[in-house]
């Protein structure tokens, strides 16, 4: 099976409609799919839900299906770094789902390992536990929190080999892995496609059955914040 | 009374050889200047690493390495990298020996407050409730009254939780308090501060 595109429309083709549910890596700017968000972006679908860690800056990232108001409601555990976000949530015109940021990776994590749902003691006596299932185990109570199922997930390697085998760079791995496992189908973004055989398979950090579709291409990769110690 | 990097030298006395260590924003990052000599620790940043290095120097940012305060840092001989669901699971399976983090308010049962003030903007929780619930202590590093000059040390928080009963020990510009069964125990005074003006300054029950 054919799974390298030529660019980020082909790859994206049939896969996209109005109100599906899309997972995305990234931890702030970094590792994210800045190529696919763009091409969502030119496709125009919209009312999307979105689980993404961050919700971008204005203009990059998801920031810009925010300002083309292609994003009806986002599960994040971070935003605000925003401000077209803000004033669309402000004024009720987005939705927001707050999730704690490891329940947020394991809601993708667990959806793509086949398991509906987990019980964690992150939340319990805050407003995040409002609603949900309480259980105790060994004398601890935890809550029953319900895996991310996703219609597509979109992600960022490093490189990938034609089959989809993939390694990450650094702390751009972030949410990519987990977010990869719980779509339907993932199309993956790299700065380099290498030939099978290439990659050491002891190395791989995402094995290629969590990945469909493949493009290539240049990455902005802007910094969000940048910081630097004096020279001694 | 201690400013903030003597606060921050404070907080680093708690820390023990070996340890695995998540230090949160503001006050919590600067701990990292004062591990004493002789003990070594990992800085876990759950953006998904263990061995977080320094800042880089101008011109060494790499737009693939950054905290979970997404600033550009550096790597260490021993630094590992992994997933945001693997890096959670270290935090939520109790992996983590300790985080060191900031608070607007802390109850005498232990209660954390520091995510969400209502009617103002909100930015999310990130990942301090699950480190909260799930590291083996937690130390909060705070002013010990607000601008208004009121205790943030309280019989009960007032704003949204972001844990319940997670907190150990808190390290304050007057002193060193932990959380103990029935209240809060003094247990030193910052530099010039009576044990006094520690009870005047506290909302919360002290028991000793």
């Amino acid at each position: 099976m054919q799974k390298v595109y030529g660019n980020a429309g082909e790859a994206l083709k049939g896969l996209l409609f109005d109100g599906m549910f899309i997972a995305s890596g990234g931890f702030g700017l970094c590792g994210i799919p800045e190529i696919l968000l763009q091409a969502i972006k030119d496709a125009g679908t919209k009312d999307l839900t979105f689980a993404s860690n961050n919700a971008g800056i204005d203009d990059f990232g998801i920031g810009i299906l925010l300002e083309s108001r292609q994003v009806k409601k986002m599960i994040s555990s971070y935003v605000g770094e925003n401000a077209e976000f803000m004033r669309q949530y402000l004024s009720g015109e987005l939705e927001l789902e707050f999730n704690p940021q490891g329940t947020l990776a394991e809601r993708m994590r667990s959806a793509g390992c086949g398991i509906p749902g987990f019980y964690t003691k992150t939340g319990v006596g805050t407003i995040i536990a409002d609603g949900k299932e309480h259980k105790d185990f060994n004398g601890e109570t935890y809550i029953l929190e319900e895996s991310l199922f996703a219609d597509l997930s979109i992600i960022k390697a490093w490189k990938a080999d034609e089959t989809g085998n993939l390694i990450f760079r650094k702390t751009a791995r972030n949410f990519n892995p987990p977010a990869a496992m719980c779509g339907k189908v993932c199309v993956v973004e790299v700065e380099e496609i290498v030939p099978t055989g290439s990659l050491d398979p002891d190395l791989i950090h995402l094995p290629g059955i969590y990945v469909h579709r493949i493009i290539q291409g240049e990455h902005e990769k802007r910094i969000e914040q940048r910081t630097t110690r004096p020279a001694a | 009374m201690w400013d903030r990097d003597q606060m921050a030298a404070r907080a680093a006395k708690e820390l023990e050889d070996g340890m695995y260590v998540n230090l949160g924003i503001g006050i919590p990052t600067l701990v990292s200047n004062y591990i004493p000599e002789g003990i070594n620790v990992t800085l876990q940043s759950e953006n998904g690493m263990l061995g977080m290095g320094p800042f880089p120097l101008e011109g060494e940012e790499d737009s693939d390495l950054i905290n979970a305060g997404k600033q550009t840092i550096t790597e260490l001989p021993q630094t590992a990298y992994f997933d945001s669901a693997t890096s959670f699971g270290m935090i939520r399976g109790g992996k983590i020996a300790m985080a060191i983090l900031g608070a607007m308010e802390v109850a005498e049962n232990g209660d954390l407050a520091n995510w969400m003030i209502p009617g103002k903007l909100v930015k999310g929780m990130g990942g301090a409730m699950d480190l909260v619930s799930g590291v083996g202590r937690v130390i909060v590093v705070m002013d010990h009254t607000n601008k208004h000059g009121d205790s943030k040390l309280l019989k009960e928080c007032t704003l949204p939780l972001t844990g319940k009963s997670v907190v150990d020990r808190i390290i304050t510009n007057l002193g060193v308090l932990d959380v103990v069964s029935g209240g809060l125990e003094i247990i030193e005074c910052a530099d010039g501060i009576s044990d006094q003006e520690i009870r005047n300054a506290t909302e919360a029950k002290i028991v000793n």
